[in-house]
This record gives C-alpha cells, structure tokens and sequence, in this order.
C-alpha cells in the first residue's frame, strides 16, 4: 500500500514535469498556430546548461538561473533565425524545419559533450527525504519539483486569465487577424510566448537533471511523451495539460511499476520483465486512442 | 464567384492528346537500368549496386507517404511504423521458418519471397488501418501528433519482443527464395527491386489520376467542399492511409531482404522524418519527387558521411533552408517532366 501510495507520488511528480512541457508547447500552438518539434531540444538545452554549471560551480543555486537562461535564450534565437519565418506556412513545412533543428542541436552536442550522459548530484539541502504521509518517507528533491511546478501552474493560470499580456494571448488565439487589426504588435506576444514557452521547457529540463541521465536525445523522449499529454487533454489548452499531464504521468509511472511484477503471477520472470517494459511504455498510447475514440478533440477542448 | 483551379482542371488530360512522354521516359530509365550494373562494374564501384537497391527502396517508402502526404494533405509523421512492420514480416516468418515452429502455433513459417512480401503488404495494410482508423478521427496538427505517437508505441512494442530479438533485431541469414534465382547476388537482387519499384511507380502514376486520385487531391484542397458534394471523406482518407501503408510495408519488406537483417530501428521515429525529408527535398505531391528525394537524401548521406561522421549537423540546416527558401522541392526545377499539384 505505502508502495502504491509513493508510485502515486512519483507518477504525479513525472506528470508535473510534462506539465511543463506541455504548457509551452500548447501556448505556442495556441497562439501561434506553430508545431515546435525543437520543443524537446529546449529541454535538452536547459538540462546540459544546468549540468554544466553545477559541474563546474558545484553549485545547484547557480545551475538553475543557468537552465533557465540557457533554455530562454536558445528560444529567442531559434524564434528568430527559424521560427519567425514559418508563421504563415503550413504544418508540413514547420514540421520538417524543425526536425532540421533537431537534427542540428542533437549532433552539435554530440559533438560538444560527446555521447556519454552526464550525471548531476542531488543538491544537498534537497537530498534528504520528508515523510508528508506518516511512515512514508518521500525524497525531498521531487516534493520541490511538485511545488515548483504547481506553483508555475498557478503563475500560467494568473497570467493568462488576469494579466493584459494574458488577455492578448487569449484573443489572440481565437482570432489573430483581428489582434493584429487592432495594432496590437503580435510579432512581440509572438516571442514572448515563445520565450516563455523555452523557459518553461529550460525548467523541466534543468529539473530532470539529477532525476535522469542528461543525454543527447532526452529532449525527443520527453517530446513524444508531451505530444500524447497534449493531444488527451486538447490541443491549445493550459487545463487540458495540466490535467493530460496528470493522466499520462501517473498512468506510465504506475504501469511500470506494477505490470511487470503482475504478469510473473503467471509467467517466467525474465519474459514477464520484458514484456512488462514493452506494454507498459505502450500502456499511454493505450489512453490516448481511448480518448481518441471517445472526444477526438481532447478532454479539455476548449480555449483557456 | 465559382473559383475554378485552372492547374487542377488540367491534371484531367484530354485523351485525344495523349502525352508519350511518360512512356519514352520510363523506356530510358529502363535501359539505364539494365545497363546499370555493368556500369558500376565497369568503372570499379560494386558498391553503387548497393546504394541503387537502397535508393530504390526508400524510393517506394518515401512515394507510399507522398500519397498521403502530398496528394492527400494527411501529415504522417508515423510512416516508419509500415516500413518496420514489413521489414519485421519477413524477418518473423524467416525466424519461424528455421527453427521450425509456428507464428502464433498455428501459421508456418516461411523463406518464400512470393508468400513473405504480399504477407508484408497485407499485414502492413491491417496495421494501418487500426491507426488510420483512430487518426483519421483528428486532423491538423493533432494528427501529426498522434501518429507520430502510436508509430513510437510500435517501437517499444518490437523493443519488448525478447523472442524476436528485442532491441537487437533479428537476422535474417539468407534472402528469401524466388524460383531458382540467386538472391545472394547483389545484381539480381538490384534487377528486382528495381523492376519493383518501376511497376509501383506505374500503378502509382495511375492511382494518383484515377477518379480516386482525384477525389483524395479535392479532399487536400478543401476537405469540406467535397463533403458538401457527397464525398465520405473519412472513408476516402483512410483507404489512402491503407495504401500507403501497404507500400511502405513493401519496401520495408524488400529491405529486410535486403539488409537481412531487422531491428526496431526501422520503425524510429527520425526514419519517418527521413522519409518526410526526401518527400520536401524532391517536391510534395509529385510522381517522381519523392525518388529524387531518395537519390539526394540517400547520395547526401554516403558522400556526407565518408567525411565526417556528425553528416546530420550540416542536414539540418541544410534541410531548414530548404524548407525556407524553396517552395516546390527540387522537381519545380523540372517542370517540364513532372508537374507540380498545387
């Protein structure tokens, strides 16, 4: 039971960071009407970034601002120098430039850091554990990574519904034509949406650093895994991430962990190990064609 | 205003004016060919035999998704998945036919080209129409998204597959057998995938200006429009995904063959990028761009990587200036031989 109840935990955990991702990825689509496939290279970006830094400052106080700078900042010259250009092409066409992206970020940093993963280390004042539920000891660092997360899920939210800047973002993406119309300068909410997407994508990736082997190719991982959060909960939909990322994480967190140990109830271990891994990494995919078949459009369809 | 696409309406030729073009091109192309691999004997370069079978199979690959890619308007992004089921359809039938057992204890295994590759192609096609069926329920960039994202649940699904290697893959020790031909000879092999390919590319041409072609090109140009006139769009969208997912499921058959050997690696999801980029490099929605595509993706790699290993750090920009600053891929440079669809 103590074991469920930690999974649980460690499921809700992983669905914060995809939170992450997704929140950014459905802001850009929603406004800007733009697939970013380089959404995980941002991630990647601020992870190595972090890394970094706490390898050579052994300081985690200065990796983060590192992340989050790093993650930012590769946004704003990619919007720039790429993604500024594809704004009024098609999906196809956005699709494959930034597959470009992604094929150029990943093997540049191959062939900077070279293909060994870099491991960081808990920072100290994070590694212990707190028993939130008595007799339940919980590692600190992902009860942080909740909090951080939910905390930037209830700044999305004050920011879109109660700020001006949030109110461009809303109009913008039911009617954009009219935004601009109204002399609204949309090419600057464009990169401020998408910097704040980076940086939201620099956070989840700095955050998975001492969770994870920073590595080339985590970046696409986790992208998939975002695109399956975003089309259950709806595309262009904070809500819909929030709760899609919920969904995805706990179901793949819990799979895991317990299908494996179910199926040697009646198999070999080591085929019942392997076949575990296979169905529940497919398990999500599962969820998603349900909701495909129950509301194509996502559970949280609408705009908000 | 009734707006009439005048390109459109001239896709519909007239039959009194019947264009040889096509026919002497495929004639010459033909005779190349033949004569190909005495060539690349010739001039010392076996290895070319290699690199033309390669080229042709990812020619058939890249034109299976051109149909839905480029004439449909469907954006796959999960192609490879057909590609590795076909590939992994021999590779299967070859594993069961050396040690003997059934697949599922009851089907036999086989190392019979004539019964492995329409397998391949039928298998394929069932696989894509469970995920066509599910995709198809959403368009736009959520489709983009989802079959990218049941192309990945195949790969962990072939990764989990202890029996038939896991991530290792399976081997296939020999090709499989057709009548008494010597398969293992690289330049009958070539002969074969080469006359392969040149009968799907015919059936294609004729596909593409069939009332069905037609009916799938309306359906890219405004969805709601041929609903309007009675057209079940869904019904006609998920034949093309079929299809398409037949041929890509043949040319991975033909690449098991080839390579003899299979591995989860052929359903990644960069493989179905590659195949996209080949696509956008010879033109989207063109007869031939996509095996032009294939000759410049498939060239670009081998001169690429004799140079340098890290070859996809210069594909990137190179492909992210092509998407930026070419509008019809490189057959717009050819008009004269290959119209463009938009």
């Amino acid at each position: 039971m103590t074991l469920a109840l930690e999974q649980v935990l460690n499921g809700f955990q992983f669905g914060i960071m995809l939170f992450l991702m997704a929140a950014g990825l459905t802001l850009i689509f929603g406004i800007m009407n733009v697939i970013n496939l380089a959404h995980g290279s941002l991630y990647m970006i601020g992870a190595y970034a972090a890394a970094l830094v706490a390898a050579r400052t052994g300081s985690f106080l200065l990796a983060v601002p590192a992340g989050l700078i790093a993650g930012a900042l590769a946004g704003l010259i990619i919007e720039f120098l790429v993604i500024r250009k594809l704004y009024d092409r098609d999906h196809l066409q956005q699709v494959l430039a930034t597959f470009g992206l992604i094929l150029f970020i990943n093997e540049g940093t191959t062939m900077l850091f070279g293909r060994t993963p870099l491991f960081v280390s808990m920072p100290p004042f994070l590694s212990g554990s707190v028993e939130i539920i008595p007799g339940i000891p919980y590692p600190t660092y992902r009860i942080a990574i909740m909090v951080v997360g939910l905390l930037v899920a209830l700044g999305l939210y004050l920011l879109v519904n109660k700020t001006r800047i949030g109110m461009l973002v809303r109009a913008g993406s039911t009617h954009r034509e009219m935004v601009r119309a109204l002399g609204v300068d949309i090419r600057m909410l464009y990169t401020i949406v998408f910097a704040l997407g980076a940086l939201l994508a620099g956070l989840a990736g700095l955050m998975a650093g001492p969770l994870l082997a920073v590595q080339v190719g985590m970046g696409e991982q986790i992208l998939i895994l975002t695109f399956v959060v975003v089309v259950i909960g709806g595309l262009g939909s904070i809500r819909g991430a929030f709760y899609g990322a919920l969904i995805v994480g706990v179901t793949d967190t819990l799979l895991r962990a317990f299908l494996p140990g179910f199926l040697k109830t009646f198999m070999n271990a080591s085929e019942a190990d392997a076949l575990g891994a296979g169905l529940s990494s497919m398990g999500i995919y599962m969820v998603m064609a349900l909701v495909l078949l129950i509301r194509p459009q996502g559970l949280f369809h609408a705009q908000g | 205003m009734l707006k009439v696409d005048e390109k459109y309406v001239g896709q519909v030729d007239m039959p009194s004016s019947r264009n040889w073009w096509p026919v002497i091109g495929t004639v010459v192309f033909v005779l190349c060919a033949a004569a190909f691999p005495a060539f690349a004997k010739a001039i010392g370069d076996p290895s070319l035999i290699g690199l033309a079978i390669r080229i042709s199979i990812y020619a058939i690959a890249a034109a299976s998704l051109n149909l839905i890619l480029g004439y449909g308007g469907m954006i796959s992004f999960g192609h490879a998945a057909y590609f590795g089921i076909g590939g992994y359809v021999v590779g299967i039938l070859y594993h069961h036919f050396v040690e003997g057992s059934p697949f599922l204890g009851f089907i036999p295994g086989t190392n019979q080209f004539l019964i492995t590759i329409p397998a391949a192609i039928i298998i394929s096609g069932l696989f894509a129409l469970v995920l066509g069926a599910l995709s198809l329920r959403t368009s736009g960039v959520p489709f983009i998204m989802i079959t990218l994202a049941f192309a990945q649940m195949l790969f962990f699904l072939f990764l989990s597959l202890k029996a038939y290697g896991g991530d290792d893959g399976l081997i296939v020790r020999r090709r499989n057998v057709l009548f008494d031909l010597n398969m293992a000879d690289d330049t009958t092999f070539f002969y074969l995938t080469i006359g392969l390919a040149i009968l799907y590319f015919i059936a294609f041409a004729r596909l593409v200006r069939s009332p069905f072609g037609l009916v799938l090109g309306g359906i890219r140009q405004n969805e709601r429009r041929m609903a309007a006139i009675g057209v079940s769009t869904y019904q006609y969208k998920l034949t093309a995904f079929v299809i398409a997912g037949m041929g890509a499921g043949l040319a991975g058959a033909l690449m098991a063959n080839y390579s003899k050997f299979v591995s989860p690696d052929m359903l990644h999801w960069t493989k179905s990028g590659d195949l996209m980029i080949m696509i956008i490099i010879g033109g989207t929605g063109t007869l031939l761009g996509p095996a032009l595509g294939a000759v410049v993706l498939i060239g670009l790699e081998t001169f690429l990587t004799s140079w340098t290993e890290h070859w996809k750090f210069i594909l990137g920009p190179i492909l992210i200036v092509i998407v930026l600053f070419s509008s019809g891929g490189l057959t717009s440079l050819f008009q004269g031989w290959s119209r463009k669809r938009e």
